[in-house]
């Protein structure tokens, strides 16, 4: 399913290129004679039949290579090598924030269903919703880079640059996350196996950690997964609001310069990213629950 | 002898009596329902409630503050940089976001059902492909998508909201996916099919109105969803394009001056905030009266 | 008798407000001696799950004890700390579930499961708990110990994991021990085994043991003192021979008289009508696809299946679970494509038919399905249900509703039924109003599969006798599907009997239940509980005193 999936993916990045008509024509920008739009034809090959352009640039892809970016005028892949890094950073870092926040709120939350910090716990996931992350981000310099100057309002130069980046990039899963906490923990809490373990005499608190957690965390760990693929993504916004070099970034660049080599590797590659992340996060609910074993 | 009648059955209100009944008294429903209300309200009435042209610039009356800094109530919340209102660009863009999120959410609201309640009615390979359908739509990052094609199809409100709407529908195939299949299972599915009644009554009349509260909650998830995502899109300058009096565009315009005048993305940020606020906190009621039992 | 284990004094348990009665349980005393059986019987919302809960201090949030105490081994259980709670769970008093499908974590093998209680109240080093609990797994008869031990819960079969909890809870030689239905989830052979498990218990271990159930037959099995609960009061308690052989309340008298008798007098001719149906050779298989490390296989689900039924005869179909029994029904109908053979109604082949052709064919077999919450379509009106399937058929809506309005009062329920929703009904009127919607379009046949399984004994019956009157009245031929020989008794002429996807015997019902010929049926037969009671003559009692 996987390998279909990411197959799948590649012909529909291969494919966004010609969503607009020529892309020769879009490379070439509006003003361009025809004697340069045919020239930029054959430089990227565009004359040639489809099939053959995919399976040429899919051939290249898996070798790394996803050809020159018009723009930057530097092979596509040196680019993203050189920005990954501080978007996988942030990434990690963001998907740590929403996990460190969303699942002890949610087990808190749990604990005691209708009570004040349930109440509050779910106050503050609606809210969190609702704020558009683009906007939290300019709210947060405002805040603490201009008015506090604790923190830099853009740049990577030292840990401090990542702090806003990741609350911003954190807090939108957070919500999700602890709603599944919660709505987990609930379930195994009621269920019949934690009332044999209650009548075994096992301690609440082992009950809570060894016997529920574990279960309500499995589709935690799924929903993580797609929500990590999704920060991905989002790195594009968080990455523009606070000037960091990221692939989002590059992304945002690419697609505002009609860099279509660029434009096209990047999606293919937070794609991957995406299917491997779920590919992990299947392995890991295999380990934590038995009954997903083959 | 006539065996005694049954005792009638004990007085419990029909299911839509007891929904009307837990919607009355959900504080949260009332409340959403209310800024909900006035927003369309207002998004419907435009033209009598702004006070100026949206679009209309004055060279002189340029980077006016809102009354509460100290401005005049001749623009209550003050101008922007191109001397226009900034009350009335407010108001014509609720008109924007309601239509995003409406249409765009309607669009993926019939993709992902069709394909969510197919692939849970029927099984087997149909549902099969929907799984690799959602597979492949979920592994496609939404933002990188939505603004590459919206770059090169150019940053219309019709093309924004064709192509949200063509890449929102997951959540709903997801859900009405394992709310059809637990529907599925019931065993009065089978006792329709006992009844000689065709597949397309047993969807409509059977299955459709028992996920249809999951439909409605799903489409306000949505709809909040695509309402940010246009926001989002027109703060990086590839969504909808100036002079449109978007939320989202009223914020990346106000970024510039955002070291001395945060007003200007502070009112636009707020109203977006309360626009998606009422909308999560409707679906959250609504799911709650509903369904009680899936509260969680 | 060695003395009190547990006393129960004047407890009282609150419901929420709103409810339809203000307590669950009230003013309830029970005692429990050493060497034990305690039966608490009662039907659903008696309370009686409730009260063992309560002592082991494990009743929901929602549920607060107003008064009364429960003494155990000289301390007041509702005084102690949730601590003292813990530390008495599993190691003085434990406590057996009724659903051993979910009673065990999923995550955990069962072994360390079983180790966890040795681990909550000892400080065994690991190699003797290990040692402890293969004993244990021995002792409770499961077979291969050493393999159980590494097996997670979903490797195993209902009946082990409700020994896998029966284990856990004789780890530590509790003084009592607590069962809630603990062999209603279970087929009638291992419930057999556990009741005999529980007698054998009482005898080593010389443990006091309150055992809830619905069931009197399971009361006559092992019971030595019967308290009877009904809406959340003791009626009536006393020695399972008063109880079970000289009822006084009525209640109790009602309950016993709903228990059903294993045998009928009122022989009925059959062989000489016509058949309606003729079941040839049906089978199903199942195909499992190769999976890693593992070849393509296919499972016979049912083996070739030939029976006919004729007119106005009710043949009864009974099974353990897996024994193909739901297979045959659904295959029977279509509601799952058989691999061969064919069933003939009216001269038509319902197996071979197209699927467009099945409409109109299904006409004449209608099913009541087993969930009586499941059945129902709970956001339609349970009139617009009614003539859903007469409009099917083309007869005019206004026409179907006067049909409706026949059979709900031939169901015995009022016509205003008709515009309620099915939230509205209990279990028991549910199940009517599934009887009247197969009525609807007025089959030859009629599938009760489990139609009764899921409601009390007393609402059982009703449905039973109901069931039998429309099917002389209308001169209905019937097929009935149980998993309980009990039921089957009452209300067939024949029965076949299922194992393992295929029929074994079939046979008048007395001549199968006085002269089985096969030795599962034989096994069957033997496995049904409260043989040794024969039911009361309620009539030559004298007057009930309530």
């Amino acid at each position: 399913m996987a390998a279909l999936v990411a197959l799948t993916v590649s012909i529909i990045s291969f494919a966004l290129i010609y969503m607009a008509g020529d892309p020769a024509v879009a490379l070439a920008g509006e003003n361009a004679t025809p004697d340069v739009v045919a020239q930029i034809r054959a430089q990227y090959g565009y004359d040639r039949p489809l099939p053959v352009q995919y399976l040429d640039w899919l051939a290249h892809a898996l070798r790394g290579d996803f050809g020159t970016s018009p723009y930057f005028r530097l092979p596509v892949s040196e680019l993203i090598a050189d920005r990954l890094e501080v978007t996988m950073i942030l990434g990690v870092l963001g998907i740590s924030f929403a996990l460190l926040v969303g699942v002890p709120m949610g087990v808190l939350a749990a604990m005691r269903p209708n009570s004040l910090i349930d109440r509050a716990a779910l106050f503050i996931a609606v809210v969190g919703q609702a704020i558009p992350s683009f906007w939290f981000g300019l709210i947060l310099i405002v805040l603490f880079a201009v008015n506090l100057g604790w923190l830099p309002a853009s740049g990577a130069d030292s840990w401090k640059g990542f702090v806003l980046p990741t609350i911003v990039l954190g807090y939108y899963a957070t919500p999700a996350i602890m709603r599944l906490t919660r709505a987990g923990m609930i379930e195994v809490l009621g269920s019949d196996y934690i009332r044999t373990a209650r009548a075994k005499g096992v301690k609440p608190r082992k009950i809570l950690f060894k016997h529920a957690l574990r279960n309500a965390v499995i589709p935690v760990v799924s929903l993580a997964a797609v929500q990590m693929g999704f920060m991905l993504g989002g790195s594009i916004v968080t990455e523009s609001v606070f000037a960091l070099h990221g692939a989002g970034y590059l992304a945002w660049q690419s697609i505002s310069r009609n860099d279509l080599p660029t434009m096209q590797a990047l999606i293919l590659i937070f794609s991957l990213f995406y299917i491997f992340f779920t590919f992990l996060a299947d392995v890991l609910n295999a380990w934590l629950d038995p009954r997903l074993r083959k | 002898m006539t065996p005694p009648m049954v005792s009638p059955p004990a007085p419990v209100l029909s299911p839509r009596r007891q929904m009307l009944r837990r919607a009355l008294r959900h504080r949260g429903l009332i409340f959403s329902s209310i800024v909900l209300g006035l927003i369309v309200l207002i998004a419907v009435f435009a033209p009598l409630l702004a006070p100026y042209d949206p679009y209309k610039q004055s060279l002189i009356a340029r980077m006016k503050p809102p009354v509460y800094l100290g401005g005049t109530w001749k623009y209550p919340l003050g101008t922007d940089a191109l001397g226009r209102d900034m009350l009335s660009r407010l108001i014509y863009g609720a008109r924007v976001s309601l239509m995003i999120g409406l249409v765009s959410a309607g669009l993926s609201a019939v993709i992902g059902t069709v394909m969510g309640i197919s692939a849970g009615y029927f099984g087997g390979r149909v549902d099969r492909f929907v799984q690799y359908l959602i597979n492949v739509r979920l592994a496609m990052p939404v933002i990188l998508v939505a603004l590459a094609t919206v770059s090169l199809l150019g940053g219309s409100m019709f093309i924004i909201m064709i192509v949200m709407g063509l890449l929102l529908w997951d959540r709903f195939a997801v859900v009405l996916r394992s709310a059809t299949m637990q529907v599925r299972a019931m065993e009065y599915i089978e006792a329709a099919e006992m009844l000689g009644a065709r597949q397309s009554r047993i969807l409509w009349k059977e299955i459709l109105p028992n996920v249809s509260s999951h439909l409605i909650v799903i489409f306000t998830l949505e709809m909040a969803h695509a309402i940010i995502l246009e926001a989002g899109l027109s703060f990086l300058g590839l969504g909808v394009q100036p002079p449109t009096p978007s939320w989202g565009l009223m914020i990346s315009e106000g970024k510039e001056m955002l070291l001395f005048d945060s007003w200007l993305i502070m009112i636009p940020g707020i109203a977006l905030f309360l626009l998606v606020f009422s909308i999560n906190m409707f679906g959250d009621g609504i799911r709650d009266v509903t369904a009680p039992e899936g509260r969680n | 008798m060695t003395g009190t284990i547990l006393s129960i004094e004047g407890l009282t348990v609150d419901l929420p407000k709103g409810g339809d009665r203000s307590h669950a349980v009230e003013n309830l005393s029970v005692t429990v001696g050493a060497g034990e059986i305690v039966c608490i019987v009662g039907e659903s919302g008696s309370g009686k799950s409730i009260t063992s809960f309560a002592t082991m201090a494990l009743l929901p949030r929602a549920l607060n004890v107003s008064s009364g105490r429960i003494v155990f081994e000289g301390q007041d259980i509702l005084k102690l700390s949730e601590a003292d709670h813990a530390r008495l769970r599993g190691n003085r008093m434990a406590m057996i579930f009724q659903e051993p499908m979910t009673a065990l974590n999923p995550c955990y093998t069962v072994g360390d499961q079983i180790e966890e209680v040795f681990l909550s109240h000892t400080d065994m080093p690991k190699a003797e708990r290990k040692a402890r609990t293969l004993a244990l797994l021995t002792e409770v008869r499961m077979p291969d110990p050493p393999r159980i031990y590494a097996s997670y819960p979903h490797q195993l079969s209902g009946g082990q994991r409700q020994r896998i909890v029966i284990a856990m809870a004789l780890a530590l030689d509790p003084s009592l021990l607590i069962a809630d239905e603990p062999t209603t989830a279970l087929d009638v052979t291992t419930q057999a085994q556990i009741l005999s498990m529980f007698r054998e218990l009482r005898r080593t271990r010389g443990a006091g043991i309150m055992l809830v159930t619905h069931d009197f037959d399971v009361v006559a099995e092992v019971a030595d003192k019967v308290v009877v609960m009904q809406r959340g009061v003791v009626v009536e308690q006393g020695t399972a021979d008063e109880v079970l052989n000289r009822p006084k309340h009525p209640y109790t008298r009602q309950l016993i008289d709903a228990v059903p008798r294993r045998a009928r007098d009122d022989a009925r001719e059959t062989a000489s009508r016509p058949e309606v149906l003729r079941v040839e050779e049906l089978t199903k298989t199942y195909r499992i696809p190769a999976s890693f490390g593992r070849a393509a296989r296919e499972v016979a689900a049912l083996r070739p299946a030939s029976f006919s039924l004729r007119e106005g005869e009710t043949l009864g179909i009974v099974g353990e679970s897996g024994s193909g029994k739901s297979t045959l029904v659904r295959a029977l109908l279509r509601l799952i494509d058989p691999t061969s053979g064919r069933v003939m109604i009216d001269g038509k082949d319902i197996a071979a038919a197209p699927k467009s052709s099945l409409r109109t064919l299904r006409r004449d077999i209608q099913i009541v399905f087993q969930d009586p919450y499941g059945s129902l379509n709970p956001r339609r009106t349970i009139g617009d249900q009614l003539v859903e399937g007469p409009v099917n058929f083309g007869v005019p809506r206004a026409q179907a509703m006067e049909r409706a309005r026949d059979l709900v009062r031939i169901v015995r329920l009022g016509e205003e039924v008709l515009q309620r929703y099915p939230n509205q009904f209990s279990g028991g009127q549910r199940q009517r109003l599934c009887i009247a919607r197969a009525l609807m379009v007025e089959p030859k046949i009629l599938v009760a599969d489990e139609a009764v399984s899921a409601l009390d004994v007393s609402v059982q019956k009703e449905v039973l006798r109901l069931l039998a009157e429309i099917r002389d009245r209308m001169g209905l031929s019937m097929l009935f599907i149980t998993h309980d020989l009990r039921v089957a008794a009452q209300i067939c002429d024949d029965v076949i009997v299922m194992s393992k996807g295929e029929i074994v015997e079939r046979g008048a019902i007395g001549r199968v239940f006085a002269d089985p010929q096969h030795p599962y049926t034989r096994e069957l037969l033997a496995a049904m509980p409260g043989q040794g009671w024969k039911v009361p003559d309620l009539s030559a009692l004298p007057p009930a005193v309530a």
